[in-house]
């Protein structure tokens, strides 16, 4: 691992979550009997809580035979309380920045996270997949942008520059990440997962969501991550800094038979799916 | 094997009048295998008076392990006079902290820090090993072996089996059988399912066949909905493990420190009259200060 990426896993650790999150868990856990199912939802759409809490449950710690791939799962091995204590330590720590002064603005990246989350649960079903995987989808979905919350944290001013170039271009986002900061984000996002030992289908997802190296790995979940995003992008649903809307993958289109308008056509309302949402993360 | 408890009681030590016939003191089991090696599980004040015996035996090698630190406990660690005795050697066993991400012996020490006790963990004069356990683990004591397995209470709690020539003890530590925190018409609730089920087989897998099962059962059924979410179990949900797992024997333990006697042994008839025994049932007894059970 090079300097530069021992000094971003260190910031991350460091790094505390978005302000809606941080004062909903502080709101809620202040009463005794709060709701426990309330809880895990904020978790669920914090995408800086969710990285943490998969980050502890999947180190050598706790030595699990299995991966842990989602919050539900988290609180069932862990129990609630430990849970509740743990975003309650991620909640103490302070509240993200925005991240409009890396460029980006925080409830937009935040409703495209929720929204590439939501829509690539709906694709995992539509693929048939199980309650368990459809969830693993999701938490996927929320964490593929996460080099970005990274890059706007600790280089806003070569983020910011890299959406503005990205733009003038009308070129892929993390193309002018590479020639500018020397790694794009699905590179940033999948090293901290790697480093913290998640699950490898998640990481993989994470790493090559825009669709490089197609072909090479046969992963539902990637396929339905890289639909998702260029669904969420399509829709309007938030921003996430990146301009251009691209195909689906070859692989992403033989999996789902069709191509990216066909897919968006049968999703059906997504507005209905995206509305509650962001009920959800109150923006 | 034998077995001896030292304290039996939940929460809080209550010694008295009310209390005599089952012991005041809270968590301590003294454990010998079959070659007298001597493991503790936990370290309630019931390890205080344990601790009066093992003069004898000095230099003494034991084995703790600690099934949680809430400080019913861990409250006797720092009076377990072995400590203090040079030539003696304890190795204690345990979780880690997962929110302040310290070992075990960076939990057990807070407790001997200035303001909570006058001496302190780095003057103790024993040697000490300190092994921070993973989940499933196991640890061999002598011709014995300790394996522990992740429960659900609210601070991270291992159940213990030690398995010894054939006979097997196991220890829930403080346990409350898993509940869905979703409602059934929730879109979570089947997954949340799905995980409960796969961690009660896991808990199943690992506790099936034991000679003796040791219990948390603090709480009556009626007693149970006001507390559901603290951690503990039911004479209710011990009786249903201890079939489920094809126990022999099944102890109740870490009584409600009010509950007299008297109250004990009612509410624990009223359970075995909602439970008659069934051919292949366990024996059902409640833990007791004192005597020995042996294996």
């Amino acid at each position: 691992m090079s300097e530069l990426q021992q000094k971003l896993v260190k910031m991350v650790e460091q790094m505390p979550a978005f302000s809606k999150s941080v004062h909903q868990v502080l709101h809620l856990t202040a009463d005794l009997n709060y709701s426990h199912k309330e809880l895990v939802r904020i978790i669920d759409y914090d995408p800086v809580m969710t990285l943490k809490i998969l980050k502890l449950v999947n180190s050598a710690y706790f030595g699990f035979a299995r991966k842990v791939a989602s919050i539900n799962q988290a609180v069932v091995f862990l129990g609630m309380n430990t849970i509740k204590n743990l975003a309650l330590s991620v909640a103490t720590r302070g509240i993200l920045p925005q991240l409009d002064r890396g460029g980006l603005h925080t409830g937009h990246f935040l409703t495209h996270s929720v929204g590439v989350a939501t829509v690539a649960k709906m694709l995992a079903r539509r693929l048939g997949a199980t309650d368990r995987e459809a969830t693993d989808y999701f938490v996927a979905g929320l964490l593929h942008d996460f080099g970005k919350v990274v890059f706007s944290q600790f280089m806003p001013l070569e983020f910011q520059e890299a959406q503005r170039l990205a733009k003038e271009r009308h070129c892929s986002l993390r193309i002018v990440e590479r020639d500018l900061i020397g790694a794009d984000h699905a590179d940033i996002g999948s090293l901290l997962g790697e480093k913290w030992q998640l699950p490898p289908d998640l990481v993989l997802a994470i790493r090559h969501h825009h669709g490089d190296k197609d072909g090479q790995h046969d992963s539902p979940m990637l396929d339905c991550v890289n639909a998702a995003n260029q669904i969420t992008k399509l829709r309007g649903f938030g921003d996430s800094g990146s301009p251009i809307v691209e195909p689906l993958t070859p692989s992403a289109q033989a999996r789902f038979g069709t191509d990216l308008e066909g897919l968006v056509a049968s999703l059906g309302d997504l507005d209905r799916e995206m509305k509650k949402a962001q009920v959800i993360i109150k923006l | 094997m034998k077995i001896r408890f030292w304290g039996v009681r939940g929460s809080i030590p209550f010694p008295g009048p009310n209390t005599i016939t089952y012991g005041g003191n809270t968590t301590c089991i003294e454990v010998r295998t079959d070659a007298n090696d001597l493991i503790i599980l936990d370290a309630g004040s019931g390890i205080f008076p344990l601790a009066q015996t093992l003069f004898k035996e000095l230099p003494l090698t034991c084995h703790i392990f600690i099934t949680h630190t809430h400080w019913d406990h861990i409250q006797g660690l720092p009076f377990f006079i072995p400590t203090f005795i040079p030539g003696n050697t304890i190795h204690i066993h345990g979780a880690f902290d997962p929110i302040n991400q310290g070992d075990l012996r960076e939990v057990l020490s807070r407790q001997m820090e200035y303001c909570y006790f006058p001496v302190r963990e780095t003057e103790l004069k024993a040697t000490i090993h300190y092994l921070t356990l993973r989940d499933r683990q196991v640890i061999k004591v002598g011709n014995a072996t300790v394996s522990n397995l992740l429960m659900n209470h609210p601070v991270l709690n291992y159940a213990y089996r030690i398995d010894c020539n054939g006979k097997s003890i196991c220890f829930t530590g403080d346990h409350e059988p898993l509940f869905n925190i979703y409602d059934p018409e929730d879109e979570d609730c089947d997954e949340y399912q799905s995980f409960m089920d796969q961690k009660n087989q896991g808990i199943i897998d690992f506790m099936r066949g034991v000679d003796v099962l040791i219990a948390d059962t603090s709480y009556t059924r009626d007693e149970y909905p006001q507390k559901r979410g603290w951690g503990h179990g039911t004479y209710d949900s011990s009786i249903a493990l201890a079939r489920q797992i094809g126990a022999r024997q099944l102890y109740f333990t870490h009584h409600e420190p009010t509950r007299s006697d008297r109250d004990l042994e009612r509410v624990f008839q009223e359970a075995l009259s909602r439970h008659p025994r069934q051919p292949g049932d366990p024996e059902f007894h409640l833990a007791q200060e004192g005597p020995v059970i042996e294996l």
